[in-house]
């Protein structure tokens, strides 16, 4: 699924040089990472909470995102709406983002500012005042969020019923805006709730990137963060899901011109990072069928067939919830279905587990790797969501250090192997868009209407 | 596929950017003209291994002809598929070999090739090796043509059907009627259809060359070798001169509301005006107001009124696009259909009383604050850099641009922000667009 650009450096996980980087934890449990960057100025702080979809309960999905939206509407001490004056007052951007894993808040300010931002979240992760009359507003502009990214979005309607359909069990399953019903029927006390349950310092983790020095974020972390006390949190059950025994099928009607197909597979997230084989292979799987426009996908499918207009595929390995699928979507041409496109895709995937895949294409994945691991050292807020990401999904930063090894030590065998393991029938689930006409209330003689 | 995750707010600062050009004291831009006629812009910088380019011409789709709408965007992509007899394939792979990255965009003013790789010697002989053929060689194949087209076209069919893509292109077109800032840069299904080889080639020719073409570069670089990468480039662009200026943009001369039909659950709503163009005297008190107005993100006026009191939006903005000649103002917002009208009207409301009363000290003060304290993220990569390096080239800003940009902020008041905004917005001629609303309760 597409959401914004600057997003999806996710897709693809370099790694980055640690020299610089420093851990410490206070005794209350907040884990803090600082990466020193001296290029500019300016430093990057975010707040990570280990809270994310993936922790609600049926009937109260969406409630993570919701309470994300309602951390700014006050404290005891900052009134509603003041927490984003004062960090613009102080010319900083800020933002918070929900998913699946994780809620997390963040700042980038001059250097000088970085103060102003750990005082404001060590206030917010436990003094929030979250009133009935706040709530009652921002419900209705989550809602908003839902039909303007979900309900009027064909693809986006989609992505939502493949998600229900290739997990049955795992909350992997639920959309993280929630269910509109979920929606119309919360209450402030749901979103209190969860703030009481998993807003406290040892179920977060403060990364700061930038133009400052260790020592002294943490002598910022222990003056604000330091006295807040650390709280029993609840326990996480284990949540599996079973193993998928057949082929999954869904058909989403909307309004469109184009069909739309998208396709998983369950596959192994990363567990142990030094001892895992299969996520790295599968890791190159995913460059070697869209890595770049020469890739497999794109070249024959989009280039020489043309049975396609895009084509995509990807595979994310860090996962909280210890559960992943690897997928390949895409967009038939005009006059073409998107049964023969699945079919299409599945040759490709075939001809992976059959004859597998040169040593050209591993070296040419391979050498996007390197490249890519100094080109994301350009971005000071990538290098904090890497770190963020990788703690807060139980792993250690120091993953980022071994990741180019691992993904250079990945053979051609290994690639060919994780594609006949995995890629079988019933372990497939395949979601299609079929495409309604707009009729009735089709515009008329409008010049941008064809 | 990537984690999935959800955003408070729209990136507003897409918006914002379009403004952004700034440098701290000590970014030192070098600038020199090559000997066939292209600017050059460079800032030296040796921390990380990367060098950037960014070549930048005047054809963006404005100069497009309105029976061949698309040609512009076309002839940029098809240049970099297939080049002195390399085939789309072959520049993918040679790219992907040395892990370059080619980019580029094109917008109504401009076509733009980017290209990052690695300094190192190999990768980057290689990569400006074919990036440099595909400004000054390609050869526009005919099978590579015809497919792009019919993504082109299938993209266009499927856009149509999309209330976003709906009302973004009726607002240009009321917006600028005969001007080709109304040209839509993907083009229309008919006209992307007629266009043929022929087209690429005469409008490559007629809008590619090396005189007043703009060449940045930035990063693991010395001035030698700078000088070096931007002759080369240069050297080989057709012999053709700049372009002639656009026709200038004229203004509605009455309100206009346009509602379009569609079943969407949200109703989008633009609403605007002809704003300002790049280098225009009213560039800051408008940039600074529209800040106080519906650029400023979860703090502007918009914002506060119609999602965060009233909870009628995600998302409401206003933003300046200043471009050559002069370009959008615009509000946009989307709203559950049935409160369409309610939320129109609370915008229009919000949007009068900003121009005819003005901004208190206290908001200017605010305002100030964050764009100048907000100034050193804006060029805090290479990445950006290049980027403001481009834009002042191709805008013919001045040099020192970037160095008084914060002494501008800060010099603008109250009274010229309201004086700005009564000249240049006339709220009482403004074009609005409405798709997906339910009947207008009159």
């Amino acid at each position: 699924m597409k959401t914004f650009k600057w997003w999806a450096f996710l897709a693809f996980f370099p790694m980055l040089a640690s020299a610089e980087t420093k851990e410490f934890k206070l005794e209350n449990g907040l884990k803090i990472v600082v990466q020193e960057d001296h290029r500019s100025p300016v430093v990057v702080s975010q707040v990570w909470y280990r809270a994310g979809s993936l922790d609600e309960v049926n009937g109260k999905t969406g409630v993570a995102h919701v309470l994300e939206h309602m951390m700014f509407k006050g404290t005891k001490e900052i009134k509603a709406g003041q927490f984003s004056r004062l960090v613009a007052a102080a010319g900083g951007k800020e933002n918070a983002f929900t998913s699946q894993d994780y809620t997390t808040y963040f700042q980038q300010l001059e250097k000088s500012q970085l103060p102003l931002s750990i005082k404001l979240e060590a206030d917010r992760m436990v003094n929030l005042n979250l009133t009935d009359e706040e709530f009652a507003k921002e419900i209705k502009v989550v809602m908003e969020e839902r039909r303007w990214r979900t309900e009027d979005k064909p693809q986006s309607k989609v992505n939502e019923q493949f998600k229900s359909t290739i997990y049955h069990v795992h909350p992997y399953s639920r959309p993280i805006v929630g269910w509109m019903n979920d929606l119309e029927n919360m209450t402030a006390e749901d979103a209190r709730e969860w703030y009481k349950k998993w807003y406290a310092p040892n179920n977060a983790t403060l990364v700061v990137v930038g133009d400052v020095k260790a020592e002294e974020v943490l002598k910022l972390a222990k003056q604000y963060f330091g006295p807040l006390k650390a709280r029993s949190l609840p326990d996480r059950k284990p949540q599996v899901e079973p193993a998928q025994t057949g082929e999954r099928r869904v058909v989403v009607k909307a309004q469109a011109k184009l069909p739309y197909v998208l396709m998983g597979f369950h596959v192994p997230p990363l567990n142990d990072a030094d001892k895992d084989v299969d996520p790295y292979a599968l890791e190159i799987l995913a460059g070697v069928l869209n890595g770049n426009a020469s890739a497999r996908l794109n070249q024959n499918l989009v280039r020489q067939s043309q049975i396609a207009v895009d084509v995509d595929a990807g595979y994310d390995m860090i996962q909280r919830g210890r559960e992943t699928i690897f997928v390949l979507d895409g967009t038939p041409s005009e006059g073409k279905t998107a049964a023969e496109l699945e079919a299409a895709i599945l040759q490709e995937v075939e001809k992976i587990k059959t004859s597998g895949i040169t040593e050209e294409e591993l070296l040419r994945v391979k050498a996007q790797v390197i490249a890519a691991d100094v080109y994301q050292r350009d971005s000071m807020f990538y290098q904090a969501m890497q770190i963020g990401q990788l703690e807060t999904t139980g792993f250690s930063w120091k993953v980022l250090e071994s990741y180019p090894a691992k993904l250079q030590a990945v053979t051609a065998e290994q690639v060919q192997a994780v594609a006949k393991k995995y890629f079988v029938k019933d372990n497939m689930t395949v979601a299609t868009l079929d495409p309604q006409p707009i009729t009735d209330t089709a515009p008329k003689g409008k010049p941008h209407v064809h | 596929m990537f984690t999935n995750s959800l955003i408070r707010g729209l990136c507003l600062s897409i918006f914002t950017l379009a403004f952004a050009s700034a440098a701290q004291a000590g970014l030192n831009i070098q600038q020199w003209k090559t000997s066939h006629g292209s600017e050059v812009y460079f800032v030296e910088n040796h921390d990380l291994p990367i060098v950037d380019v960014s070549t930048n011409f005047y054809a963006g789709s404005a100069r497009d002809e309105k029976a061949k709408s698309g040609l512009a965007g076309i002839t940029r992509y098809m240049m970099t598929l297939g080049a002195g007899g390399l085939t789309d394939q072959d520049i993918s792979k040679q790219m992907a070999d040395i892990g370059a990255n080619l980019g580029g965009s094109l917008d109504a003013d401009r076509a733009s090739f980017k290209l990052r790789t690695l300094s190192s010697s190999r990768e980057q002989t290689k990569a400006l090796e074919i990036y440099t053929k595909i400004l000054q060689k390609p050869d526009f194949p005919d099978a590579v043509l015809s497919r792009e087209k019919s993504r082109i076209i299938a993209g266009l069919k499927e856009s149509a059907t999309q209330p976003e893509s709906i009302s973004s292109k009726a607002f240009s077109k009321a917006l600028f009627g005969n001007h080709p800032y109304a040209l839509d840069e993907d083009g229309e299904i008919d006209t992307v259809t007629a266009i043929g080889r022929d087209d690429l080639h005469k409008f490559y020719t007629q809008h590619y060359g090396s005189q007043g073409a703009v060449i940045a570069l930035m990063g693991d670089m010395s001035r030698a070798e700078a000088e070096r990468i931007a002759e080369s480039i240069s050297a080989g662009l057709p012999k053709t001169a700049s372009p002639p200026a656009l026709p200038a943009v004229t203004y509605p001369t009455s309100a206009s509301e346009q509602r379009i039909a569609h079943p969407a659950t949200q109703a989008h709503i633009l609403l605007g005006y002809p704003g300002i163009k790049r280098g225009d005297v009213d560039f800051f008190p408008l940039y600074v107001g529209n800040y106080i107005l519906g650029g400023g993100g979860f703090v502007s006026r918009l914002t506060e009124e119609v999602r965060e009191k009233r909870g009628l939006v995600y998302s409401v903005y206003s933003y300046f696009m200043p471009t050559a000649e002069i370009g959008q103002f615009q509000v946009g917002l989307q709203t559950k259909r049935e409160q369409a009208d309610e939320a129109l009207k609370l915008v229009r409301e919000t949007l009068n009383k900003f121009v005819a009363g003005g901004v208190t000290e206290a908001e200017l003060k605010a305002a100030k604050e964050n764009i100048v304290g907000g100034f050193p993220m804006r060029i805090d990569s290479n990445a950006k850099i290049l980027d403001y390096l481009a834009m002042i080239g191709f805008y013919k800003l001045p040099l020192t641009y970037l160095d008084t940009f914060n002494d501008e902020v800060s010099k603008v008041t109250t009274a010229q922000i309201k004086d700005a905004f009564n000249r240049r917005i006339k709220t009482d001629k403004m074009v609005t667009v409405i798709v997906g609303a339910d009947e207008a309760k009159q």
